[in-house]
Parts: structure tokens; sequence; C-alpha cells
């Protein structure tokens, strides 16, 4: 049997943040990766690093989003130089563009909610006319009524990402398992864990951080924790290589360093069924051509679904085991994001022992209403 | 790099730019090209950098060229026809991005 401080298992974009993360403290640790019949969600990403619209009722995660955002240039910028692969990360600031007035109506209430909501914190973002729009993107279409501009948000190749900090885990001394779907967690009387794996693998840490995915849920239960995720389809286009006309990326559309410009995402319940269709797909592209016409003349490459880990409130649960302390519950919808604040701040979580209690408002207590 | 593994029976001719070829009827564009010892298909959008089918199953898009005055074809998934006239995809090189992300 294997020992490790600490165990991570989920070789998605969390566990791997988190991996990276721990590893550059020195500890011996261990990323578990079930395989790829597992739901792998962080093969489906969008790419955005966003700010904007997010954190209504809960200014603590519009926070902890723009900490994320502020983080993510040294955070890429490390990765770059200790693996040599670029993340293609750009923070040019996003637009959210609306595509008719009710839209826009309905999102300059929302970024005026936010506003007030941080109070002194401020949130910032700017109306745009359609007139200043088309300066900044030429080829905003006519039935555009406006956008908002929020100079913190940007974009970034979400399998880079997951490429670049497995890799950079490894250069730390950590040790990646694949093939290794977890079966039995053991909590032992001494405070560490052993784990079963299928394959015949099996660990002994002294810490342990569940970071996997829809996965989650189940493995949480054998430390009688519960982890209330569910599935939320995502459906994605991305067009041919064109020419680079766009400079900054959108809500829904955005322009690869490789020239694709990828379409998207859509947000379905459909449980745990993770395929594309038409409906959806015509959908997608219709608002993305209404936004920008001169994406009608590309053809389309593929299309795929994915499954976000989403919660009742959209927000992250970032659990310690009361029973088990040395056990840690990570999950949330906003890999890409969050990335950068995974591999730091929350790594520091576990490797200090805490979640701080600021950050206790991610606690999943939160979901329980008051008898 | 490529050579065929069984002789042409029935030929056909297609062009690539200015250069006559002789083809298998049910080659692919890109596999008479490829046979023919041509590796350069087009370039990159973007970067400018040159191009040749890696896939040849229609996924990659790097044997894009145009055909018959049709651009963006994929050459893996169009069958050959007597001819044809088929030249590189145009990359025209617009350059990476500065760190603002601006192209």
């Amino acid at each position: 049997m294997k020992h490790l401080d600490i165990a991570v298992i989920g070789g998605g974009l969390l566990g791997s943040a988190f991996a990276y993360g721990l590893s550059a403290d020195g500890g011996r640790v261990g990323l578990i990766d079930e395989g790829d019949h597992a739901i792998r969600t962080a093969r489906g990403n969008f790419g955005l690093v966003w700010v904007q619209g997010k954190g209504l009722n809960m200014p603590d995660y519009a926070r902890w989003s723009l900490r994320s955002a502020y983080a993510w240039t040294p955070f890429s910028e490390q990765l770059h130089a200790q693996t040599g692969i670029s993340v293609e990360y750009h923070r040019p600031g996003g637009f959210y563009v609306s595509i008719d007035e009710q839209e826009f109506a309905d999102n300059l209430a929302l970024l005026k909610q936010l506003r007030n909501e941080a109070g002194e914190d401020g949130y910032d973002y700017e109306i745009v006319e359609p007139s200043a729009l088309r300066k900044q993107l030429p080829e905003i279409g006519p039935a555009v009524p406006g956008a908002t501009y929020c100079p913190h948000d940007g974009h970034a190749n979400p399998l880079k990402l997951l490429r670049a900090l497995q890799e950079g885990f490894q250069l730390n001394g950590g040790v990646y398992t694949p093939r290794a779907r977890v079966t039995l967690i053991v909590p032992l009387k001494s405070g560490g864990f052993e784990i079963h794996c299928d394959g015949g693998h099996r660990f002994g840490s002294d810490k342990l951080v569940i970071a996997a995915g829809h996965g989650s849920a189940e493995l949480g239960h054998h430390l009688g924790m519960e982890i209330p995720i569910f599935p939320v389809q995502g459906q994605v286009v991305v067009t041919e290589r064109a020419e680079m006309t766009m400079a900054y990326p959108t809500n829904y559309v955005r322009q690869t360093d490789d020239g694709n410009y990828l379409l998207g995402p859509s947000a379905r319940d459909v449980g745990f069924n993770d395929e594309t269709e038409t409906t959806t797909l015509r959908d997608i592209t219709r608002r993305c051509t209404t936004a920008f016409p001169h994406l009608k003349r590309l053809r389309v490459q593929r299309s795929w679904a994915a499954l976000r880990i989403m919660t009742a409130d959209g927000f992250p649960i970032y659990l310690q085991s009361e029973a088990y302390p040395g056990a840690y519950s990570f999950s949330c919808h906003s890999g890409v994001t969050l990335a950068a604040v995974h591999a730091t701040d929350v790594s520091r979580w576990v490797l200090d022992g805490q979640i701080p209690s600021r950050y206790s408002c991610f606690h999943p207590e939160r979901f329980n209403v008051p008898a | 790099m490529f050579r065929r593994r069984v002789p042409v029976l029935d030929s056909v001719t297609i062009w690539f730019c200015d250069r006559a070829i002789d083809a298998a009827v049910d080659d692919s564009v890109a596999a008479a090209l490829l046979a023919d010892g041509i590796h350069f298909f087009g370039r990159r959008p973007v970067s400018a950098a040159p191009r040749a089918p890696f896939c040849m199953i229609g996924n990659c898009f790097d044997c894009l060229v145009e055909i018959d005055g049709e651009t963006n074809l994929q050459a893996c998934l169009v069958t050959v026809r007597d001819g044809m006239r088929i030249r590189p995809h145009p990359g025209n090189g617009s350059g990476d991005r500065d760190d603002k992300g601006k192209a």
C-alpha cells in the first residue's frame, strides 16, 4: 500500500488544481483518477474566466470569483514557466451581449443589484451602447440593443489548463494514478484514511480531498458527508478556424487563439444525459449568429455536451468533514474561473488543516432549511 | 512520405494549382494529393502555419482546401472528379494576439 500525505480523488479541473497546489508544498501528494468512462466534465468546458453577473444574493461568491480573476495572471504565468504549456489566458475584459431589449433590461437590473449587494467593495461594469460596442466588437449584429463590459473577465483554453495542471503536479513530484475508480474509503482511528480502488490500487493517506465531480456525492457517503449536487447539461458548438476578429470574449461567443469560435454554452436539466440534440444546437447558433452575424459564413466543426456540477444556488460547496477533519470535499461548476484560487487559497486551507471561517458561506449547511 | 499500396486501375486527372495529378477514381482529394507527394494543403488562418491532413476522417479540419472555387472544403471528405481544380487554403496570417488578447 502506497502512503501519501494527501490523496486527491478526481482528475478533473478541481482535483488537478488541488493536486498541483498541494504538491507545490513538497509533501507526498497522489492524484487518483477514475478513467475515461467517468463523466469527464473537465473535457467539455467553454473556457471563460468570468466574473460579470456572478454572485446574486451571495456577494462572497462575487468576491471569490474576482479574487480568482486577479490570481489568474500569476497562476497562468507560473504554469507556463514551470510546464512550458501556455493555457492561452487573456484578460481583455468581457462583454455580456444581449440580443433583445428584454434581455438587456434584465441584465442591467441584475448588475445593478449585484453592485448594491457589493456595497463599498464595488462591482465593476460599464454599460456599452451599440455605437460604442461596434468599435470594440466590429462584427456585432444590428439587433443587439447593447452590452455590458466588465474589465475583469477573460478566457483560457480549458484543455490546455487541465494538461498543464497535471503536468505541473507531476513535475512537483506528485504521483498520478489513472484507471483507479475509488470503491471504498475507510477512515482510520489514527485520523488517516485507507483508499481502495479498482485495479487493485490501495492508498493510505493522512489527508483526503474528494473532488470527483458527479462522483463526489457517492464518495462523500463513505465518510458521512452529504454533497447535494446535480447535473446541468451544457452544449457547445465549435466552428472552423477563421481570421482573428474578436478581441474580447463574450457571454456566449469567444474566439480561441487558433481562430475557432466557441458558441454556447446552453443550460438544460436532462439528468445524466450527455448527448447533444438539434433543438438546443439550433438555439445556440441562432442566438450567437444574432449577436454576431458573420458567424453564419463559417462551418461548424463539431459540437458536444457536458454535465456541469450544479448546486441548488449555483455556488460552490467547500466542506471539511466534522467527523474526520482530515477529509475535504470540494465541488463547483466554475472549474476554469476558480482554478487559480483552487490551486492557491483552497490548497492552503487543506495544508493548514482548516477552512477559514470567512468561507463558511460555502458550507452545504446553507441548503438545510431550519425546522 | 506516402505511397500507394495498390496500383491505380481507373484514373482521373485533377489539378493542384498548375500541377496535373493522376488519381484513382475513388480517392479522396486528400489521399490523391498525399499520394502525389503534396504535403502543403494551406495555412492556418491566425498563425499562417502550413498544414496537412492529420486525421483523414473529417475531424481535424487541417486538410481544408479550395475546390472548383468553393473554399473551406475538407479534402479528406471529397472524392476526386476528373478535371477538378484544387487550390491551397489561404491563411491570411493575421498574426497572434498581443497580451491584451486583441487580435
